[in-house]
């Protein structure tokens, strides 16, 4: 079946190694997102119209443009057009993080917009402050609905950086086919044993991080 | 931007185009009846097939479209199954979409609140009515913006086909970089057809959205 083949040598830890590389890309952009995310997603929360309307349009730029797109647009056009030197690693970074701060900041317009107006006006009532309000009444209950959204937000990132090995990272799926050239002769089935090994090693990362967002959704609803 | 260089390039970038609809689509119907027969199982609590769609549902959720292609495409022939490119994308691409699409639909089956349930009940409709009358419009209305959501998601998704060397879009663009370096040109029409793509998709999927809402009960 081709599993053996993933105990020769250092072939398990270098599939590790290269789930580590996809794994670095994909925290890094999605810290940069959800920080970036959070501030956009206010921003669009204010309804200023020229702001909104500039937001509104880079959102719906990243709704329908695959993340295979932006990522040649930036690896090959930005570099064509300016003459930079980007790195694959530093082109993966920008795009990713281009397409998470979108959708973090949707999720943080959705999470504003959703807080009744009634609590507003009840804590007003009550006699808060604008800031007491914010501090004590609105930003808890966004933080209980967010937290699980932006977990969910990192397992969407881990699954979209398997797209790097397309603009030639060398990450888990390219040392996956390394391996399987390496022992074409000797195991000409290692290719269903490491691909399934691959696709368990993705399915590892993420599920955790998953069933926690899953998690603190259901634990945290009113 | 080369205008000649651009008309040049059109048929091929056509082609590709429709290869990548065409897949695309039917992976979309696939994903659409896999979400629907394993959001009923779920929803009737068939016993041995629930346990299986679960598993199912995690396991291709958690994990990318690319790892999967490649397993599909490159793993399982090792092991004596062969299936052609075009297949193995539109089989891909519907098992991944199944795996959302199940989730939207039951959701939507879930949320059919319980009131609505008992007062069919003592209205006197029978399960198959119940069902067929009560539930399942409702259900339905509640899925659309999640269905929606998905089909694009699956559309965008079609762009890792290149990767089991499938001609579509992105093969092209990376191709004729690759031949004749007229990286503007390729890039830009890249671009245009996948906006031609997914943005009448994205349109209709508002419309249709805001076509179903009022249909809601009691919001």
């Amino acid at each position: 079946m081709g599993f053996e083949v993933i105990f020769k040598g250092k072939n398990l830890i270098r599939l590790l190694a290269g789930l580590g590389v996809a794994m670095k890309i994909s925290i890094i952009s999605a810290l940069i997102s959800i920080l970036l995310g959070i501030v956009l997603g206010m921003l669009m929360a204010l309804k200023r119209p020229v702001l909104g309307a500039i937001l509104r349009f880079y959102l719906e730029v990243v709704r329908i443009m695959p993340q295979m797109v932006l990522l040649f647009l930036v690896f090959f056009g930005v570099t064509k057009a300016t003459g930079a030197n980007i790195t694959a690693e530093t082109a993966s970074v920008i795009v990713f993080s281009f397409w998470g701060t979108a959708e973090m900041a949707d999720l943080v317009r959705g999470c504003l917009a959703g807080i009744p107006i009634i609590q507003y006006e009840s804590s007003k009532a009550l006699g808060l402050s604008r800031l007491q309000i914010y501090l004590y009444v609105i930003i808890p209950q966004i933080i209980r609905r967010l937290i699980p959204l932006s977990i969910n937000l990192i397992t969407r990132m881990i699954k979209t950086t398997s797209l790097i090995m397309m603009i030639g990272i060398v990450e888990v799926l390219k040392v996956a086919q390394q391996i399987i050239e390496a022992n074409r002769k000797s195991d000409p089935h290692a290719a269903f044993g490491v691909f399934a090994v691959v696709f368990l090693l993705y399915f590892i990362a993420c599920w955790p991080i998953s069933r926690l967002s899953k998690y603190l959704e259901k634990k945290w609803e009113n | 931007m080369n205008a000649e260089i651009i008309s040049s390039y059109l048929p091929l970038y056509g082609k590709a185009f429709l290869l990548t609809v065409q897949i695309g689509w039917i992976g979309i119907a696939l994903a659409f009846l896999i979400g629907v027969i394993c959001a009923f199982i779920l929803f009737f609590r068939i016993p041995v097939a629930e346990k299986l769609v679960k598993c199912y549902v995690e396991l291709f959720r958690n994990t990318p479209l690319l790892v999967q292609l490649f397993f599909i495409y490159y793993g399982l022939p090792a092991i004596g199954i062969k299936v052609g490119a075009k297949v193995c994308g539109a089989v891909g691409l519907g098992l991944l979409g199944g795996s959302y699409m199940t989730e939207s639909i039951r959701s939507g089956l879930e949320a059919v609140p319980v009131i609505q349930t008992e007062s069919a009940r003592s209205l006197g409709l029978n399960a198959r009515q119940l069902f067929i009358a009560i539930i399942l419009p409702q259900a339905f209305t509640i899925s659309v913006p999640g269905i929606i959501a998905n089909v694009i998601f699956l559309l965008k998704e079609t762009s890792v086909f290149s990767a089991i060397s499938l001609m579509d879009l992105m093969f092209t663009a990376k191709d004729l970089i690759g031949l004749y370096y007229n990286t503007t040109e390729s890039l830009f029409l890249l671009v245009v057809f996948y906006i031609l793509m997914l943005l009448p998709v994205s349109i209709a999927g508002s419309f249709l959205e805001k076509k179903t809402r009022f249909k809601m009960f009691g919001d």
